[in-house]
């Protein structure tokens, strides 16, 4: 496994259960090296989920996930840090630590893994911060940012130790358009600038569309679709039509599943 | 009946395993450290800071009111016998092996224990661990460690602190309202309490200081990470804390006496 170059992750056989229900079953999905690739589906499909099992926060019950070849169930502790210095991830939330400011928490990465010089350091930092708009903020707390400002910190935190492989978790959600226009082009020029794979959770089809090469669509615990985003707008599947338009009719049901309208409205259901 | 023996069963086993990882918990924390107080030793002096100067006030509030009452009743009782120079030892005694570390720890649970949960807890909730393991950085290690070690070191000094300030309430009230001589209030205490009783109070203390940290880093870390997750842990915190003290009390009292 892994000895395609141009396969940087390749997940096989993926299963992957919470409680009684099935989030993937038998998954494959291959990330090729350089490219941005999308992960889509409707809500619950267990895209963060994929995250956290590629980045090894949880662990397969059944199948394997390469990451340059390498089986990552495999590695100890030090071996798993090791192979996470590679990657850098942007949380949906942010996930900033709330008790440093915004200078320390892009030099956090740095102040752990690095024997860097103060000056050095607040280089890098700020070069960083620069480049998502937010010098500026660089004394403020996490508390006095907005959350599309805490996503952009985030973001500078993440790309601060030059990872391999960025990992975006809803990056586009909350931003107002200007930071949106701004993060989405961040996104395309830091993976073609630097040379590194990013992949991208979004439920936001046109934006991800502009920037990403291939695109997943994940439902029912495996892959329904994929390729590039025009591949995937032209699909026949009713699926995958009905994600990419936004349509509310479509195998996938808008409503959870309920007893009839009309007889709980009447009362009719609990008799 | 037989369901009855079954949840009692499942109960068990799940007590047991929790048992367990809490045990294993505190040797994670216990190997890392040594690491921690020879690399990263401001981390640990800056969980001191916040976890002592968190339950200052507090300590030396309850510690002022604490020696008083103590003073109060042992004034009252040793006056009947015509032993009122014994105000002084009654309070010293019951402070420096009992009421001191005791007091303290609960004190100690109540204030910076149930703010360690609620911190940690909230850093799960919010991915902020999450954030340091894709970082590349042990949360263990970097969170919770320090701020165990902070509880430990900050323990000993806040019981004496409380000790301290009890021994001054119970001055006032015995020597300054109710006219004990000062010089047999004091050459009492000095001739009546040993280094051992000391040490006893040091040795709750310092026991105390590993339990309240322990439990508080542990709560919080298992935390469910949710709002109402955050707040039962922060409860649990108090109530395991104030009985664990209370066991280990007994425990070690029996065993040095």
């Amino acid at each position: 496994m892994g000895e395609n170059s141009e396969n940087l992750i390749e997940i096989r056989a993926l299963k992957y259960s919470r409680g009684h229900r099935a989030i993937f079953d038998g998954l494959n999905l291959t990330i090729r090296r350089g490219e941005i690739t999308a992960l889509m589906g409707p809500s619950g499909t267990g895209k963060t989920t994929l995250l956290r099992l590629i980045t090894r926060q949880l662990i397969p019950q059944e199948g394997a996930i390469y990451v340059d070849g390498v089986d990552i169930s495999t590695l100890n502790q030090t071996e798993l840090y090791q192979m996470r210095q590679r990657f850098g991830m942007l949380f949906q939330n942010g996930a900033l630590l709330t008790d440093l400011s915004v200078f320390e928490n892009v030099a956090f990465p740095l102040r752990e893994h690095t024997k860097l010089s103060n000056r050095l350091i607040r280089h890098i930092v700020l070069t960083k911060l620069h480049a998502v708009g937010l010098r500026g903020a660089a004394d403020m707390l996490p508390a006095q940012l907005s959350g599309g400002m805490a996503r952009r910190v985030a973001l500078a935190r993440a790309m601060v130790m030059d990872p391999e492989i960025l990992i975006y978790d809803e990056p586009f959600v909350g931003l107002d358009p200007i930071s949106l226009g701004v993060i989405v082009r961040l996104v395309r020029r830091l993976n073609d600038a630097l040379g590194i794979t990013s992949i991208v959770v979004s439920h936001d089809v046109e934006e991800i569309s502009t920037v990403a090469d291939r695109s997943f669509l994940l439902s029912d615990g495996k892959v329904a679709a994929s390729g590039s985003p025009d591949e995937l707008r032209t699909a026949n599947s009713e699926l995958v039509r009905q994600f990419m338009h936004g349509m509310a009719d479509g195998p996938v049901a808008f409503h959870f599943q309920a007893p009839g309208y009309e007889e709980q409205l009447l009362g009719r259901d609990t008799e | 009946m037989k369901q009855t023996f079954t949840d009692l069963r499942n109960n068990f086993v799940e007590f047991l395993r929790t048992f367990g990882a809490f045990q294993l918990f505190f040797l994670r924390l216990l190997r890392y450290s040594p690491a921690i107080l020879t690399t990263r030793m401001g981390l640990v002096i800056k969980q001191v800071h916040n976890a002592g100067a968190q339950s200052l006030v507090i300590i030396m509030v309850c510690g002022l009111f604490v020696g008083a009452v103590l003073a109060l009743q042992a004034y009252s009782n040793m006056s009947k016998f015509n032993a009122e120079d014994w105000t002084g030892v009654a309070a010293a005694f019951a402070l420096v092996k009992e009421l001191g570390p005791v007091m303290t720890a609960l004190l100690f649970a109540g204030r910076a224990g149930t703010a360690l949960t609620s911190e940690i807890g909230l850093m799960k909730a919010t991915d902020q661990l999450s954030a340091m393991e894709m970082m590349a950085v042990n949360p263990v290690r970097r969170v919770l460690v320090p701020r165990f070690l902070g509880g430990v070191i900050a323990m000993p000094f806040l019981a004496a602190i409380f000790s301290a300030i009890g021994m001054y309430g119970a001055h006032l009230i015995g020597v300054e309202v109710f006219q004990v001589d000062v010089g047999s209030f004091w050459q009492q205490i000095q001739l009546t309490v040993e280094i051992s009783d000391v040490n006893e109070g040091i040795i709750k203390s310092v026991v105390f200081g590993v339990a309240a940290s322990l439990i508080a880093v542990w709560e919080g870390y298992n935390t469910v990470p949710t709002a109402e997750g955050v707040g039962h842990a922060t409860t649990r915190t108090v109530v395991i804390t104030a009985i664990t003290v209370l066991v280990f009390d007994f425990m070690i009292t029996a065993a040095m006496i």
